[in-house]
């Protein structure tokens, strides 16, 4: 099933001459990550912070590129300040982020980050919207992309725990 | 622990920045927040330096976007020794990344300097030209000279990076040389010059 609707979001990035995927590595995130990585035409760039991910994407839109930025919910309070450059200088950026703290959460500390996660994104002046349903992850992800450089400001999809499965330490 | 405060830190920013920019070639240009954006704006305004008033930690990750959107320009960062500790890890990043197009260049004066000259972690000894070469810089170097200046300003376009020079400073409070403030305009005039109409015709 991740799979599945992984390969949907791969075509769409490519569908919309994406260059640049920043990522923080992410279990619910692996199998595009993967895709990313086996693609010549991307340049995957590896954060030890998800802000250094916004901070890439204004570089990259300046040389004429466009990036996406891939991280978990819990990597969105890294990022608040840094997301001040995007409204300031109008500078597109889609986010696809995988929600902790959410459905079935195993981790209490996941909590308080995940349930700030869409007030810190708006507060910041990004637009969110939210896929619960695996039937709404690929419109609503292309809608991310293109509301973002449409329109050049941010925006993110939150990719609900129940689509990926609550994490466990069991498995 | 005490603050080291060599000897000899008495390089002329202003100077230095004046001397790194003053045959620009190819080259674009991010200066981060602070000195260094007024440094660079001293040296002469330019539609390819995006000088930034905000954003600290971010000025080397935004070099290293904009470098691996243009592999063949020069990239130059000329930011600070606070800004850029507050984005360490990005020197990590760009290490993985291997950009050769793209220069970090620190203006190290060990000094806070829009806060009131407090001493930065460089002051106690902090080697950030160690970090980058810990961190797979091609190579990284100390400059305390102007000789030394002058090669660096060879090696910055010479496209064997990444390379990382922290360029020993004297804290110095100068005047304020301040660049346009609106970030769009900024941001637009930059890819205006770099990308010919395509700039706005681009979604």
């Amino acid at each position: 099933m991740t799979v599945h609707w992984s390969q949907s979001l791969y075509r769409l990035l490519k569908q919309q001459s994406i260059r640049q995927v920043a990522i923080v590595p992410d279990a619910g995130h692996a199998a595009l990550i993967r895709l990313c990585e086996n693609d010549p035409e991307l340049k995957l760039v590896r954060l030890t912070t998800e802000e250094e991910g916004v901070a890439l994407a204004v570089g990259a839109w300046l040389g004429g590129q466009k990036s996406l930025l891939l991280m978990q919910s819990s990597g969105v309070g890294n990022c608040i300040n840094m997301l001040s450059m995007l409204s300031t200088c109008q500078v597109p950026l889609p986010m696809w982020i995988t929600m902790r703290g959410d459905w079935a959460e195993f981790n209490p500390w996941q909590v308080p980050m995940g349930r700030a996660t869409p007030a810190v994104l708006e507060a910041m002046g990004t637009l969110v919207t939210r896929a619960d349903r695996e039937e709404d992850i690929a419109p609503l992800a292309e809608g991310v992309l293109r509301i973002a450089y449409n329109t050049l400001r941010p925006a993110a999809l939150l990719l609900g725990q129940r689509l990926l499965g609550a994490k466990t330490f069991e498995d | 622990m005490a603050e080291t405060n060599r000897e000899g830190n008495t390089l002329d920013r202003r100077e230095v920045v004046k001397a790194l920019l003053a045959v620009r070639g190819e080259l674009l240009v991010v200066a981060g927040l602070g000195a260094p954006a007024w440094d660079a704006t001293e040296a002469g305004d330019h539609a390819l330096t995006f000088p930034l008033w905000g954003g600290m930690g971010g000025a080397a990750m935004i070099g290293l976007g904009l470098a691996l959107a243009q592999p063949q320009r020069p990239v130059l960062v000329l930011t600070g020794d606070g800004e850029l500790l507050m984005g360490l890890g990005s020197l990590a990043t760009i290490g993985v990344s291997q950009p050769k197009n793209l220069s970090v260049v620190v203006l190290d004066n060990e000094r806070y300097g829009e806060t009131g000259m407090q001493a930065t972690h460089t002051a106690y000894g902090v080697d950030l030209a160690a970090a980058a070469t810990a961190c797979r810089f091609a190579a990284a170097t100390i400059v305390r000279t102007d000789d030394e200046v002058s090669a660096l300003r060879g090696a910055m376009h010479a496209m064997q990076g990444p390379l990382f020079a922290q360029v020993k400073v004297a804290p110095d409070k100068l005047k304020l040389t301040l660049p346009p403030r609106d970030g769009a305009h900024l941001k637009n005039r930059f890819r205006e010059a770099l990308l010919g109409d395509h700039a706005h015709f681009q979604h």
